[in-house]
């Protein structure tokens, strides 16, 4: 409550309004935070409180006003590095943000209700009904000890009245939408008796169990072989795509953005850096840190021995983030502005409508919002410095 | 709802349940395999549990019948275990003493486990206050020596099997529910109750179909340490004259009463209810080890 870190970023005309459809979204999420209070009240000599920063005494801010909207069937791809804040988000769009951490500020509108208001009742039956979410460890995120088709039919014996019975032979029917060969006969099946790929596919049937409108995927390939993850990805994206489910794919892999997303969204240190159309946002990312990223892992029409070209530095400590930018330190393209000021979330000049970042622009010298000129957004964080 | 089809939804119809029935059984297999010291600790114990079961049918005389012409008699065919000051047959009292221990050994080490398990996971589970507030009830009931509470705690409410029972129960319960605690600490953060929770189940719920069962094998190690040490205190109870009252036949008070006064000229009177104590306490505390080493590599799932 007590955070006014940023200027109020002027959400309502940058994201809505040029929205292609015209229909709702899905999800609309604004300026969501998620707060992990933290012991050492020793007041840090505050950090200058007039320009704002946004720890206040060391309080972490894993998710730092973020603002982000999903439409109805569409795949937003969530990424960033570890401890960017990717899976805080997606817990605390179900509101399961564990323990000190709360949600500090935003709203959560899945359909026009705004989530973050609803009794603690309410909520229970958004979880799993309307958004499920698919964990991402499959190791540890089955009961070991009750087998397979009673944690799928206890999903649906959740949220729906059905017997035992009816809800078993409805987790058959999922467990083979999820391809689990023999699955009416494994579902007396134990865990431990599954292969991470196939706990991860029992995963998925379970968040699909009460056709939500709305699946989170965390890295649900992560822990997977790579021959194994791509298998999931198509499968959780066909079933998404046949059942019109809207699906945030939280990952650290631009491949599995690329191919999978409509859009992407990046964060970087609990913030979001640029948001966009999948295509758009690879051909021509509009924040250094985006390009950074992308300069990183190689890519299939690389030409040959291109190196690759790490990003220098580490993610700051979110208990003490510099006071402008949170990117700035590791910025190949930082110049004055952004060391004392915190950009906001805006249209990207010269992108498509909708192609959001955050950053004052780093294609002309200290020009804040410089009407995209040229720009050298092809090239990889180099030396090119603007100050 | 694509449908490939309801039909071949008679395949499992079974109650979910069955499945615990066979992992008893690998457990019990590997209890003989892997720690036969254990599982002949098992053995003894359930015999002395028999012995008190059918103490009525295998006891060759009453507890309190006298035969006046054999006072102080070593052990023969007519009384296997002897005779004490007022001729009775030691053999039948300790078969009783054994029922007696029993009842109070299940009773206090079930109740006492309830107890554990009850305010080990809420603490655990909802952590928070909840667990503050539990846990540093639990620190300021542990300050107290355990026997001193018996004591004051009986000289309060007077001796008595109920009395005794109730306060075990609660001595030893409290203490374990950081055990219980410390355990579903672990199961909460795994994985599988935030996924459950995130697929809308109550916290209530989470914590009986998901915790518990994977606590259980910490709760019955638990169990069936307090077995050996209920069985015990009990005997320290009624030898100090705070157990179950005078003509009820107990372990402890035979020892300290007839055994003590007529030690050399009937020692058989302190041998039979010791040497009994002594295989009961010694049997349980090998069967919860062994159930322990059994168990506790486990405890991270897989079974």
């Amino acid at each position: 409550m007590t955070q006014t870190p940023d200027q109020k970023p002027p959400r309502a005309g940058a994201a809505r309004g040029p929205s292609p459809q015209d229909d709702e979204p899905l999800l609309v999420v604004r300026d969501l935070s998620v707060v992990f209070p933290s012991r050492r009240t020793v007041a840090r000599n505050g950090a200058g409180g007039g320009s704002g920063s946004g720890s206040d005494h060391g309080a972490v801010w894993a998710v730092d006003r973020l603002s982000l909207e999903i439409r109805r069937g569409e795949t937003l791809a969530l990424v960033g590095e570890s401890g960017s804040g990717k899976s805080m988000t997606a817990l605390s769009l179900l509101r399961l943000v564990p323990e000190p951490g709360r949600i500090a500020s935003g709203e959560v509108r899945l359909a026009g209700e705004d989530l973050l208001r609803l009794p603690e009742a309410a909520m229970r039956r958004v979880r799993g009904d309307r958004i499920a979410m698919v964990f991402q460890e499959p190791m540890t995120s089955l009961n070991p000890v009750l087998s397979i088709g009673r944690q799928v039919a206890e999903a649906i014996r959740v949220h729906r009245r059905v017997s035992w019975r009816a809800a078993l032979a409805r987790a058959g029917e999922l467990l083979e939408q999820v391809a689990i060969p023999d699955a009416r006969d494994r579902l007396d099946a134990y865990p431990h008796e599954f292969s991470g790929g196939m706990r991860q596919r029992v995963m998925i049937a379970m968040a699909l169990a009460c056709e939500p409108e709305l699946i989170l995927a965390d890295e649900p390939t992560t822990a997977l072989d790579v021959t194994v993850q791509a298998q999931i990805l198509e499968l959780l994206k066909r079933l998404t795509r046949e059942r019109g489910t809207a699906l945030m794919l939280i990952t650290h892999d631009l491949g599995v953005v690329a191919r999978y997303a409509d859009r992407v969204a990046v964060m970087y240190a609990g913030k979001l850096m640029e948001q966009g159309d999948a295509r758009a946002v690879y051909a021509r990312p509009r924040h250094p840190y985006t390009l950074g990223l992308m300069a990183s892992v190689p890519r299939l029409d690389d030409p040959p021995g291109r190196r690759l070209v790490p990003i220098p530095g580490q993610p700051p400590d979110l208990s003490e983030l510099p006071p402008g930018c949170r990117f700035a330190p590791r910025c190949a393209f930082v110049h004055g502005r952004c060391r004392e000021e915190r950009p906001t979330l805006l249209q990207a000049p010269g992108a498509a409508s909708g192609h959001l970042r955050s950053c004052f622009g780093f294609e002309e010298p200290s020009g804040p919002q410089g009407a995209g000129a040229p720009a050298r957004a092809g090239t990889p964080a180099g030396e090119g410095t603007e100050r | 709802m694509s449908a490939p089809a309801a039909s071949a939804a008679a395949s499992s119809p079974d109650s979910p349940v069955a499945p615990a029935r066979a992992a008893w059984r690998e457990l019990a297999g590997r209890l003989v395999r892997e720690k036969p010291l254990g599982a002949a600790g098992a053995i003894v114990f359930a015999l002395f549990l028999l012995c008190g079961l059918l103490a009525g049918a295998l006891a060759p005389y009453g507890i309190n019948e006298t035969h006046l012409a054999h006072r102080l008699e070593p052990p023969s065919l007519t009384f296997l275990l002897g005779t004490d000051q007022l001729g009775r047959d030691v053999f039948s009292r300790v078969l009783h003493g054994a029922r007696l221990s029993m009842i109070v050994a299940l009773l206090a080490a079930g109740f006492s486990t309830v107890i554990s398990v009850v305010l080990g996971l809420l603490s655990g589970y909802f952590g928070g206050w909840v667990d503050q507030l539990t846990q540093r009830f639990v620190d300021a009931w542990m300050v107290f020596p355990g026997l001193v509470l018996l004591i004051g705690a009986i000289s309060i409410v007077g001796p008595g099997l109920g009395q005794i029972v109730v306060i075990l129960s609660l001595l030893y319960g409290i203490a374990g529910s950081r055990v219980v605690r410390g355990a579903a600490l672990g199961v909460q953060g795994q994985t599988y109750t935030l996924a459950a929770r995130s697929l809308g189940a109550r916290p209530l719920y989470v914590l009986w179909r998901h915790v518990l069962p994977n606590v259980m094998p910490v709760v019955l190690v638990l169990f069936t340490t307090r077995l050996g040490a209920v069985i015990l205190a009990e005997a320290g109870l009624s030898f100090l004259g705070l157990g179950v009252p005078p003509p009820a036949p107990t372990w402890g008070g035979m020892l300290s009463g007839d055994g003590r006064t007529y030690m050399y000229v009937g020692p058989w009177l302190a041998i039979a209810p010791g040497l009994s104590l002594t295989a009961v306490v010694f049997a349980v505390n090998v069967f919860g080890d062994a159930l322990r080493d059994l168990l506790d590599p486990k405890m991270r799932g897989i079974r």
